[in-house]
């Protein structure tokens, strides 16, 4: 299965990636394409979008029309990618930094306006490609190159962000659970208007090294243990629920998507 | 006397810019050259608001107004700031309201109840503009009043035509009832 | 000429009146003034011709969305002032090595920073060459009547098209906000540029291939021709790389498609230059003035024409050392401090004596105030 669909989906003559051993990336980006080839979406009407930094480096290797853009802006160039041809099916790869901090902006607004976008978050809590330094989603007390001392800024929660934004699809997984995020990115995809899926994954030789972690192995049994299903949250009692990250489809809305809007707007003269 | 520019001021909010374009556009529809320019400041109402056209039969690269031939003024502040900027000769339209605070000898002072017509005679404050055009077409015959009509309904909101046309002629009128002998041929 | 074509238009209506007759189809914007009726005219006149018109989140989304726009195959523009054309940068630098062609307007206002937003300014010459980091090279316009923005901002379509390349098309304040009369032209007066689509199959396709006129063939997204997009260093695939020999391929390719065709893209004016004995160069409303000031000189029997260059960048080096050859002076007339000016001595600098004149009060340089620098100087 692996095989048929790294023949099928990613560019081969560009691998090995540049991801360190460990690295959850490849998971993300295997459950994404499985999605995909599960949805039978044609390659030529997909359209791939990233930002800079580790996961962004994703579009390089996958065989869609990709387009590697500026740093935080994938989100911008995606929407004018959609808006002007609606036909598309556009994902969003970014990460931490790419898409909560120097992205932050486009991301709120892309799902105010609920344009037909799929956006998938590779969190792996620091900025790697930069070597270590802390992110938006790093959390507080945890160190980065540039939190020597441990992190003081208070960490993002970004699916609440999404959705407070207008998304109207939100969910978080993990690499524990590749079926999960293979299935949520099937129900972005479509969901016709912004979905935005937050991916919590392993960094071990930044975040993972820098604050004792253990190796990539221990780093995935940790997401397992410190994350719970959100069927299973609403069971649990207060005392069990504190320090646990909530997995799962977490909202869904419906609202008119964005590029049909303006359609209606154009066929109205 | 060739009137070759004209400078329109008042507050924010009067319609001297809209003014200044149904000018122009006149003009060109009499085939004349023309530019049309205005400088302002951050405020969208109040405030001291002008606006510049230069009306020629040559070509006009110099887009700006230094010295004026002709100064409509709508309120005190745009009268005390702009008075000195008109040219000797020149021709000062004011809104009766205002005070001559500066005395010029080497000017023509029209002093008409513009935005008393408005306000009271028509009940419309906001054609004010509008028939202080009156007035300069029909003093100044810079435009002829067939362009400036057309121009006036051309720009105007939708529905208002009437009561504009009405302000045009009100300030053809009032220019004329002030007895003065000068009337000027363009 | 009849009256249906002759009307009295904004500088900036004029700019969206030309986009939409070269085909633009696609605006993204934010407010900011002394452009912002570019981005109103737009909203208005865009979904009337089944374009699309969006105002987005900020300056930097602008130009994210107008490049995004492009490689999915619509002729696309944004328009910005001073700051927003300072937060664009980066992206242009984008659109420059990606090779997505869009057009980005920038009426000049006062700076630094805020500055004087509703006042002129010629500020920002040197930042259209070198805002973006990194080498490269760059086209920027700059008209200097209503009906030349008009004329001018087809021309900027055609050659972001043509060329694959952001094109700048500077204004100013007053060319934004005066309005004149324009004559416009009838549809099949204009002449369209599209870019070159490919002429082989997906599986041969090769998005930056080095072809002999160093332009390749472009693939709009959608269109079956999947390839990879980036702003990295790539090769004729697309794919980053960090190979010295194909990077200086890349750069030197992207700066020679636009150097090799100066014949091309080189548009100037020249006013009373017959028989003058020295020139002034001035661009934008500042040529306005000048030929007020130039008038009133040859009245008084000065010998003196106007070159006032419409393409900024690349510079018309040609052109501008037969002028050092031939005039005694020339004279340089800018609402800066002399930006404009560095160049013409550059170019020509060895050949004659060059002077430069400037202001950046926010007011408009004024013809007797030209006459007396010529006079005096």
């Amino acid at each position: 299965m692996s095989k048929y669909l790294i023949e099928k989906y990613y560019r081969t003559e560009r691998l090995p990636h540049i991801w360190c051993p460990g690295c959850g990336n490849g998971i993300v980006l295997k459950a994404i394409v499985k999605a995909i080839d599960n949805l039978k979406i044609n390659k030529d009407d997909i359209c791939v979008v990233s930002g800079i930094g580790c996961s962004s480096r994703a579009t390089g290797y996958l065989d869609f029309n990709t387009v590697h853009t500026t740093h935080g802006r994938a989100l911008a160039f995606a929407t004018g990618i959609k808006f002007a041809n609606p036909k598309l099916h556009v994902i969003v790869i970014t990460g931490d930094g790419d898409c909560a901090a120097i992205g932050g902006n486009h991301l709120i607004h892309a799902a105010r306006r609920n344009i037909d976008i799929t956006t998938i978050v590779f969190n792996n809590n620091i900025y790697g490609m930069t070597g270590g330094q802390f992110s938006p989603t790093t959390p507080t007390g945890d160190k980065g190159t540039t939190a020597p001392y441990g992190n003081i800024d208070p960490n993002f929660d970004l699916c609440e962000l999404a959705k407070a934004s207008g998304a109207t699809y939100v969910s978080r997984s993990t690499v524990y659970g590749v079926n999960m995020i293979t299935k949520q990115v099937e129900e972005g995809i479509k969901n016709k208007g912004f979905s935005f899926i937050e991916v919590l994954t392993t960094c071990p030789t930044y975040y993972g090294r820098k604050n004792k972690k253990g190796d990539a192995a221990e780093m995935i049994r940790q997401l397992n243990e410190m994350t719970v299903n959100i069927n299973a949250y609403d069971k649990l009692p207060e005392e069990k629920r504190e320090n646990k990250i909530v997995i799962g489809e977490l909202y869904r809305d419906t609202r008119e998507e964005y590029t049909e809007k303006y359609d209606r707007l154009i066929k109205s003269f | 006397m060739v009137f070759r520019e004209f400078r329109l001021s008042g507050s924010g909010g009067q319609g001297l810019i809209l003014a200044g374009v149904i000018l122009a556009e006149a003009a060109l529809k009499d085939g004349k050259n023309v530019v049309q320019s205005q400088s302002y400041g951050p405020e969208a109402r109040g405030g001291a608001s002008k606006s510049e056209v230069i009306i020629s039969d040559n070509i006009i690269n110099y887009p700006k107004i230094e010295k004026c031939d002709l100064l409509l003024a709508l309120t005190q502040k745009a009268y005390e700031k702009y008075i000195d900027t008109l040219k000797p000769g020149g021709v000062l339209i004011k809104d009766d309201n205002i005070k001559e605070t500066i005395k010029r000898n080497d000017i023509d002072v029209y002093s008409v109840p513009i935005l008393s017509m408005a306000n009271n005679g028509l009940k419309k404050p906001m054609v004010a503009n509008i028939i202080a055009l009156g007035c300069i077409c029909e003093l100044t015959k810079v435009v002829t009043k067939e362009s400036l009509e057309e121009s006036v309904i051309n720009r105007v909101p939708p529905g208002t035509e009437e009561i504009n046309r009405k302000a045009l002629h009100e300030g053809y009128s009032l220019i004329k009832s002030i007895k003065r002998k000068i009337y000027y041929e363009a | 000429m009849t009256w249906e074509n002759v009307r009295l238009m904004q500088g900036n209506e004029a700019c969206v009146e030309g986009a939409i007759a070269a085909g633009m189809r696609f605006f993204a914007g934010y407010p900011i003034t002394p452009s912002t009726e570019i981005a109103e005219i737009s909203a208005a006149m865009l979904p009337r011709v089944g374009g699309k018109f969006i105002q987005m989140e900020d300056e930097i989304a602008s130009i994210s969305a107008v490049i995004g726009a492009s490689l999915a195959g619509k002729k696309a523009m944004t328009a910005t002032s001073g700051p927003g054309f300072s937060l664009k940068q980066e992206s242009i630098g984008y659109a420059v090595i990606a090779e997505v062609p869009c057009v980005i307007v920038n009426v000049q206002r006062g700076g630094p920073s805020t500055g004087m937003p509703t006042s002129p300014a010629q500020g920002d010459i040197m930042q259209a060459r070198w805002g973006t980091h990194g080498d490269h090279s760059i086209i920027a316009l700059y008209p200097s009547t209503v009906k030349e923005v008009y004329d001018t901002t087809i021309k900027a379509f055609n050659l972001a098209e043509k060329y694959r390349t952001p094109v700048i098309l500077l204004m100013d304040e007053v060319i934004g906000h005066m309005r004149e009369k324009i004559v416009i032209s009838k549809k099949n007066e204009i002449k369209i540029y599209n870019r070159k689509k490919p002429s082989v199959s997906p599986d041969e396709y090769m998005p930056y291939k080095i072809t002999d006129d160093l332009v390749p063939e472009m693939a709009n997204i959608g269109e079956g021709y999947r390839y990879h997009v980036t702003g990295l260093v790539h090769d004729e695939f697309g794919n980053p790389t960090n190979n010295s020999i194909i990077a200086e391929k890349l750069i030197s390719r992207l700066i020679n498609k636009i150097e090799n065709n100066l014949d091309d893209i080189n548009e100037y004016e020249e006013y009373k230059m017959e028989d003058a004995e020295e020139a002034i160069i001035a661009y934008g409303s500042t040529a306005r003035s000048v030929k007020s000031a130039i008038d009133i000189l040859r009245d008084r029997g000065r010998k003196i024409g106007l070159f006032k260059p419409i393409t900024i960048w690349p510079s018309p080096k040609k052109k501008l050392e037969i002028l050092g050859k031939n005039m005694k002076r020339v004279l340089v007339v800018e609402m800066n401090m002399g930006q404009y000016l560095l160049e013409v001595e550059r170019i020509l600098g060895k050949y004659t004596e060059v002077k430069g004149y400037g202001r950046t009060n926010g007011e408009l340089i004024t013809p007797n105030e030209i006459v007396s620098f010529v006079e005096e100087g």
